[in-house]
């Protein structure tokens, strides 16, 4: 039997720790909820006037279809590639690791700049819309929490065995893909789809650059105006991330680890 | 005065009771095991020797002294972990040179002893490597090597072998009892591989569910077990229950049949026992016609299992299942099929009373 | 024939990730009219960008440094032996969100906790009669920013080192223990060794990570902060001084900057791993 008791220094940390990352989202719930009139506690008057705003669930519906759209692209992007690559060249896993890497060094703000210079010349539906070159850039952004999903979900469950068996059982490729190796990384699949989620509901640098208006470049507006209303803003944003990580955390319980880290910083 | 003494060790944890007061008393230079299947306590033990844990209530004296409030780096003992505890970081001359150096030993002095040391197990020409580099046996050795160098007044090993090679296990466990026998160490081993313990200990102490059963040399061990657990536990034996029928020439009466065994003079009648008899007294003659001569189960030959130089028959008898163990070389008398009888030597047996013992113990075959 | 899989995949990589970066490299050489030009990197090796760069730089090496730390200690307290499970739950959860809550939204909060007029600001201010903005203590400079930044570099950093510190062996504490080293000996000589390639590179990604923040600076002062994304952004959207070259001049910078720590940091991860390999 290992030890059995906290140690107190493991105590003093975590105690440190939750009043550090507690406070701030405390501070913000007390403040979202100060009356405009009276500078103090208490009125839900913030969380109405978003709720009211027209601008409020346009953005919102703007980013969550572009999550979605993001998404989708992703999935049909990489799940084929990471395959592949598990499968036939699995000695290109170092090097596909390794790209997905590439963008957390090249950051958001480069990359914004380099996008609209190279697209300049391209037409309006894809320059001039969320949809087109954002929900590309998204991918890309998305890329390193997708491979690494992906790839622990591949790792785990023993491709060539499956495949092997699949096969030996009179299963074509095709069946196979589909009804033996994606319902099996459907948990991996989907961990780096929220992940995916969070991250495009959070994207400020290359859709305020890109002059676009996405949620986040909302919060900003009203952050610029109404404090008390980007007060509430922020606490929803947080919850809605919160959400989609329990989803996450849900769908993918124990059976799949995946890679979570950073994104908007 | 024994060396190091565990008096009334008692453990819980929550509502499971790890140690139900155990008593040792090691002799200097002894090498006591402590054996038993997963769960009896004998980890715990051990960890609460070497300091890793406290005790509820009872007391660990070494060479005269209660160390049992004593911290784990201040306790003097050399322990040998089952697995990975090598420092990765390090060679195998870092590894074993650990302890010297947070003693403050020189470092000529260092040196020396580490490469003594090393070569005392076999290792002097690896000394430079990585434990990732090394083999788990050869890990193990640099383990044994880095808990003597501190020259500990206990060595404590918690089955060190369990995860290496059939092989390399049987090899090591040699060199471990030749290093200790040549220091002088007191060893305290803790294994659940009876043929292991029986092979290198001075004593051997066989645990369950908390409590030491019975402890004594192997030999004893071996052929008067004090309790149907350990008679269970240690080889393989052969169980025949029955019910005494005359106390004074030792009959009992055992599925139908009566058997005289030396061992059953002087029970009371209507006592319920169980005989113990080890496969290699058990002999088989094949049956002419079907009938049993004195002291002998009549059966049919049911599995042949090869070990070598002999092979173990189990024979099914009408109220028992019976283990024999008979010389390769005779076997083709007895294939598989052949009525035959065996003949339940008069002395040389062992006899249980079954008063209250559980007659059978079912050991979970995941969790030897 | 195999590698015809991967066509799609490197396509999309090349047009959506390396052509673009690659458009930057090239156009920070480039002026107004195309014509190629070092006027802008000579721009960029003068005040008031040197400067620029070295408050990234030195906002950088703070927040990684104080977040590889802390969030080590942290990550200790959470994961290791005796810990309940729950609090290993719910700090890596936890962390998951806090991590991804920067930008816009973690900016504002630190500007509802410690703004002019915040809760924790007002609070002081009430109750224990000290004026923290009269002190000359502002969210809106340096030490505002770098506060703000580790509340997503501890989790990051937490989130990165938690394997390392699982890998840490209770049999390395426990045979060190036996072997006579107290608590600080198990560290010096086994404990911090161990971790050190994790930790290097942990520091590596929180350095980049912090260098390339660009939306919670932003959402604490707007162009206020001095920091380079911060100019690219001005250059880049400005309506004033729109330079979109100069923009991708100083993005070049950031690569040089990034490509530097990344030369100084492959000898010493090297070094660190030696034991590995």
């Amino acid at each position: 039997m290992r030890r059995k008791w906290i140690a107190p220094s493991a105590v003093v940390w975590l105690v440190v720790a939750a009043a550090f990352f507690l406070l701030p989202l405390i501070a913000t719930l007390m403040f979202s909820l100060r009356s405009i009139q009276t500078n103090k506690c208490c009125s839900g008057a913030a969380y109405s006037l978003i709720v009211h705003d027209h601008q409020f669930w346009h953005t919102i519906r703007v980013s969550f279809v572009l999550s979605l759209e993001t998404i989708a692209i992703s999935l049909l992007l990489f799940v084929p590639t990471v395959y592949w690559v598990h499968l036939k060249l699995p000695r290109l896993r170092p090097v596909l690791g390794f790209m997905a890497l590439i963008p957390f060094v090249v950051p958001p703000i480069i990359l914004v700049v380099g996008l609209l210079d190279l697209y300049k010349g391209a037409p309006a539906w894809f320059y001039d819309k969320p949809y087109g070159i954002l929900g590309f850039a998204y991918v890309i952004l998305a890329f390193p929490y997708m491979y690494f999903s992906l790839d622990a979900g591949f790792r785990a469950i023993d491709l060539h065995t499956l495949t092997e068996a699949s096969q030996n059982l009179g299963a074509s490729w095709r069946t196979t893909l589909l009804r033996v190796i994606l319902p099996n990384i459907r948990a991996a699949a989907l961990g780096g789809s929220f992940l995916t989620l969070a991250i495009v509901m959070g994207e400020f640098t290359i859709a305020s650059l890109a002059a676009f208006k996405t949620f986040p470049t909302y919060i900003q507006i009203v952050n610029e105006t109404q404090p008390y209303e980007a007060a509430a803003l922020s606490l929803l944003s947080f919850m809605i991330v919160w959400a989609a990580m329990l989803a996450l955390l849900f769908v993918g319980r124990g059976r799949v680890r995946t890679a979570q880290v950073a994104t908007t910083r | 005065m024994a060396y190091l003494e565990l008096n009334e060790l008692r453990r819980s944890f929550g509502p499971v009771v790890a140690l139900n007061g155990i008593n040792v008393a090691l002799d200097q230079g002894e090498f006591l095991s402590l054996l038993g299947p997963s769960g009896c306590g004998k980890t715990t033990a051990l960890r609460l020797v070497a300091g890793f844990d406290r005790p509820n209530s009872g007391s660990i004296v070494v060479d005269g002294k209660d160390i049992t409030r004593v911290s784990p780096n201040r306790r003097d003992m050399g322990m040998v972990f089952q697995a990975y505890s090598l420092f990765p970081n390090m060679t195998a001359e870092q590894n074993v040179e650990f302890g010297l150096r947070i003693r403050k030993n020189k470092r000529g002095a260092r040196r020396k002893r580490v490469q003594e040391l090393l070569e005392l197990v076999g290792l002097g020409h690896a000394v430079k490597r990585y434990p990732h580099q090394l083999s788990g046996g050869m890990q193990q050795r640099v383990a044994l090597a880095r808990a003597l160098a501190i020259e500990p007044r206990v060595l404590l090993l918690d089955e060190p072998l369990s995860a290496l090679d059939a092989k390399v296990r049987v090899q090591l466990r040699e060199e471990i009892r030749r290093i200790q026998t040549q220091l002088g160490i007191t060893t305290l081993y803790v294994t659940h591989d009876q043929e292991e313990a029986l092979s290198v200990s001075d004593h051997v102490a066989v645990m369950w569910s908390g409590k030491i059963e019975q402890m004594g040399t192997p030999s004893e061990m071996y052929s008067a077990p004090a309790t149907p657990f350990v008679a269970e536990f240690i080889g393989t034996m052969n169980r025949l229950e029955g019910v005494v029928v005359d106390g004074e020439r030792g009959e009992v009466e055992h599925g139908g049949t009566r058997l005289t065994v030396d061992t059953a003079r002087g029970r009371t009648r209507g006592e319920k026992v169980l005989v113990l008899v080890r496969p290699e007294l058990l002999q088989l003659e094949p049956s002419t016609n079907g009938a049993a001569g004195d002291n002998t189960l009549a059966g049919e030959v049911v599995t042949h299992t090869f070990l070598g130089s002999v092979t173990r028959l189990k024979v099914q008898a009408r109220a028992a299942e019976l283990i024999s163990d008979v010389p390769t070389a005779r076997v083709d008398s007895l294939p598989v099929g052949q009525p035959v009888v065996a003949h339940v030597p008069t002395a040389g047996t062992r006899l249980l009373s079954l008063k209250d013992e559980p007659a059978s113990f079912e050991l979970d075959p995941d969790n030897p | 024939m195999a590698w015809i899989g991967l066509l799609p995949f490197f396509a999309y990589a090349l047009l959506f990730l390396f052509i673009p970066a690659g458009e930057v490299i090239v156009g920070a050489f480039k002026d107004n009219k195309g014509a190629a030009t070092l006027d802008h990197i000579h721009k960029l090796v003068h005040q008031p960008y040197v400067d620029q760069y070295w408050l990234s730089i030195k906002i950088s090496l703070i927040t990684a440094g104080l977040g590889c730390l802390f969030g080590l200690l942290i990550a200790y307290a959470a994961l290791r032996q005796g810990t309940p499970r729950v609090v290993r739950a719910v700090v890596t959860t936890f962390s998951g969100v806090a991590a991804n809550f920067a930008g816009i939204p973690l900016a504002f909060a630190f500007i509802a906790t410690l703004g002019t007029i915040g809760v924790v600001t007002t609070f002081i201010k009430d109750h224990l009669h000290y004026d923290l903005y009269a002190h000359g203590f502002t969210l809106f400079g340096e030490r505002g920013v770098e506060l703000v930044y580790l509340y997503f570099q501890i989790p990051l950093m937490i989130l990165v080192i938690a394997p390392a510190v699982d890998g840490l062996r209770t049999e390395w504490r426990e045979a060190a223990s036996n072997l006579g080293a107290s608590s600080w000996q198990y560290w010096r000589h086994v404990g911090i060794p161990v971790l050190m390639p994790s930790f290097l590179g942990a520091f590596i990604l929180l350095f980049g990570n912090s260098f390339s923040a660009y939306a919670t600076a932003y959402g604490i002062a707007a162009n206020g902060i001095s920091i380079i994304p911060i100019t690219i952004g001005f250059y880049y959207s400005g309506n004033v001084l729109f330079d979109p070259h100069f923009a991708e001049a100083l993005a070049f910078g950031m690569f040089v900057v990034l490509a530097v720590m990344m030369l100084l940091y492959v000898p010493l991860q090297r070094r660190s791993a030696r034991w590995m390999r």
